[in-house]
């Protein structure tokens, strides 16, 4: 019985993690590292390097729990929305309300984890698909930024709050080690817990995982709440790098995330996807992004760069899966 | 025979009923009921002008939410439709100055919207990708295209014949109202009697029953997206035409306003159920809301939270009635 050979994976001459989605795209970014390395001596330098990674904290913090989000197969289109509320909160209740700083970092955080939190309950509770409730809140959010600042800005934050998005400690940039920890925790909670192992389940057949007694609905409130959080700490660290806020912070994040989760191999349709994936997807698009400006390409075309990326990168994906399981 | 006069003499009503909860009614009386209140606070707002700056100001919002009604119930979503006004605006303004043929350069608009639809439709149909990932990497490519090949300078000294939100037909009704009310009729018709019409509901309802009827799947949703992009050339001229000059930037957020119509007008974002009527009528209603923040002294900051929790009451209410009417 035991004996039965497995015929597709007999034939296979190539080790399977060489096939792999992440393997792949981590080879193409080494090409592209190359490449770009030779057209422009000042992008290979561990000075530009590092300073890319502190430029990708704040996208890669909401990444995390959106790889989490699109492994059950949904989507928060509302988390620069948040970004942008919890910055103009993070600066009123400091400056206008009176808050000490430290408390109103916690109170901004606060109120992230809560939007992401009312996102998750209307998604669990009444089933509005998560689509059409973060584009929902994405207005809703925004708006109340926009309503409580009335477009005015806020600076002058004391000295102090500036370490986390301008310093380096040990020589690498202050919020960089934020991400490189959030990385390692979400990597391990996704790979070696019940917790991680469940949000596969729920996006391979979420029936199938109620019915198997899993906590769906608490697992999902879980992830929803905690991608508000992660999304109301990058605006921290953001405010902190550009030492203003205003209510238009944020904006497009929803792009570069989705962009980076799903180019690192998260298939939208849920139960497929990595965080070593995602990691390797936001570092290709930072570098595209650094290499395109030093070699001369102006910003805003890199976000059409993104975009075609986006959409082939998916094309490839489902062309492979569809193969792969024989379609 | 008691029961069954009982329970025809209780259909009446209830019919009545029916008719008044019904998504489009429940929008006329809000939208009347709003420009009622606001009136008494502030007689100014129901100034004829007023009044005709807003629906002429927003028709294209309702132009473009017919063509999203017809993508939602299809059971998609398109969020680049407001990149797309943005870049058609663009192209038929600049070949408006550059001296093409005014129809030449309105038409552009148009071809211009169904290609792009077209193809997106086409990524989403036949290569399965969903409508999210597709969209969303066409907003990005569209906004940083438009911006990187304009720099965002503004198109000015647009030829006088250009403007097609300036006719008035018959000499009171203005082109874009008279548009925003045909094209709402027509598309109402056609989802309402027409087979590819229904087509579209058969479709965003329940794919695989419309499959086995016969429908083409795919087909219907390029034909979908195709009209979508035509509606959006449409209001792509409204929108160039109603101002002197062209901010060849795209139109911030329009895309939400656009969604925020079609499901505040009704369209269930689950697919299969909603009317074009509604969609207008709530693209009327958005802009009264908007127009009538400034005359209750509200600043207008506050009108993306409106528009959010607008969409939000609306979205929650139409799965709690779904829900009771499954008998859940």
């Amino acid at each position: 019985m035991s004996e039965i050979p497995l015929p597709h994976r007999a034939k296979r001459v190539v080790p399977w993690w060489l096939l792999r989605h992440e393997t792949m795209l981590a080879v193409i970014l080494l090409i592209a590292l190359i490449v770009l390395g030779g057209l422009n001596s000042r992008f290979l330098t561990l000075d530009n390097l590092l300073n890319q990674g502190r430029l990708t904290t704040e996208v890669g913090l909401i990444a995390l729990p959106m790889t989490f989000i699109i492994i059950t197969g949904g989507i928060d289109l509302s988390v620069g929305s948040i970004v942008g509320l919890c910055a103009i909160l993070l600066g009123y209740s400091w400056k206008v309300f009176g808050f000490p700083l430290p408390l109103a970092i916690c109170f901004s955080l606060l109120v992230g984890a809560a939007a992401g939190f009312l996102n998750g309950i209307v998604i669990t509770r009444v089933k509005v698909p998560p689509l059409i409730m973060t584009i929902a809140t994405l207005a809703l959010y925004r708006g109340l930024a926009e309503g409580i600042s009335q477009a005015r800005s806020v600076r002058g934050y004391p000295e102090w709050f500036y370490f986390i998005g301008q310093e380096n400690l040990f020589g690498v940039p202050a919020q960089l080690w934020l991400l490189l920890i959030a990385i390692v925790i979400s990597a391990i909670v996704l790979d070696r817990t019940i917790f991680g192992r469940t949000l596969y389940a729920i996006g391979n057949n979420e029936t199938a995982a109620r019915f198997s007694g899993l906590p769906v609905d608490r697992v999902k409130l879980i992830i929803y709440t905690l991608s508000g959080l992660m999304a109301g700490l990058s605006a921290c660290v953001l405010v902190s790098r550009v030492t203003t806020t205003r209510s238009d912070m944020g904006i497009g994040y929803e792009l570069d995330v989705i962009a980076a989760v799903v180019l690192g191999g998260t298939s939208i349709f849920g139960g497929v996807g990595t965080i070593w994936g995602t990691v390797v997807g936001l570092a290709m698009i930072q570098l595209l992004k650094n290499g395109l400006a030093l070699t001369g390409v102006k910003g805003d075309a890199t976000i059409v760069v993104i975009g075609t990326v986006l959409i082939l990168s998916t094309l490839v994906a489902s062309s492979l899966q569809r193969r792969r399981e024989g379609v | 025979m008691t029961a069954v006069t009982l329970a025809g003499a209780e259909a009446d009503p209830r019919r009545w009923l029916k008719v008044f909860a019904s998504q489009e009614a429940l929008l006329a009386i809000a939208v009347i009921g709003l420009a009622i209140a606001v009136g008494l606070y502030n007689p100014r707002f129901l100034a004829a002008r007023n009044l005709s700056d807003v629906l002429l100001g927003n028709a294209y919002i309702a132009v473009a939410a017919v063509g999203m009604s017809m993508v939602i119930v299809s059971g998609n979503i398109d969020i680049s439709v407001g990149a797309l006004i943005g870049v058609l605006a663009t192209i038929s303004g600049t070949l408006a100055v550059n001296g093409a043929p005014i129809v030449v350069a309105w038409l552009a608009a148009l071809v211009a919207g169904i290609l792009v639809m077209a193809l997106q439709g086409v990524i989403i149909a036949y290569l399965r990708i969903p409508a999210i990932v597709v969209t969303l990497g066409m907003l990005s490519i569209l906004k940083g295209g438009l911006i990187s090949v304009t720099g965002g300078k503004w198109i000015t000294d647009l030829p006088d014949s250009f403007h097609l939100a300036d006719i008035e037909l018959f000499g009171v009704l203005p082109f874009p109202v008279f548009l925003m009310i045909l094209v709402t009729i027509l598309a109402a018709l056609w989802m309402r009697y027409s087979a590819s019409g229904r087509a579209i509901y058969a479709v965003g309802g329940n794919a695989e029953a419309a499959r086995l009827c016969g429908i083409s799947q795919p087909r219907t949703i390029v034909m979908v997206f195709a009209l979508h992009g035509l509606f959006a050339g449409a209001a792509a001229l409204l929108y160039a035409t109603q101002l002197r000059v062209i901010q060849s930037t795209v139109p911030p957020n329009l895309e939400l306003t656009i969604i925020t119509a079609s499901v505040v007008g009704g369209v269930s974002i689950l697919g299969g159920v909603g009317t074009v009527v509604g969609s207008t009528l709530a693209a009327v209603l958005i802009a009264e809301i908007a127009s009538a923040l400034v005359f209750i002294d509200v600043s207008p900051y506050w009108i993306r939270a409106v528009q959010g929790v607008l969409i939000l009451v609306t979205v929650i209410a139409d799965i709690l009635r779904r829900r009771r009417m499954a008998g859940v």
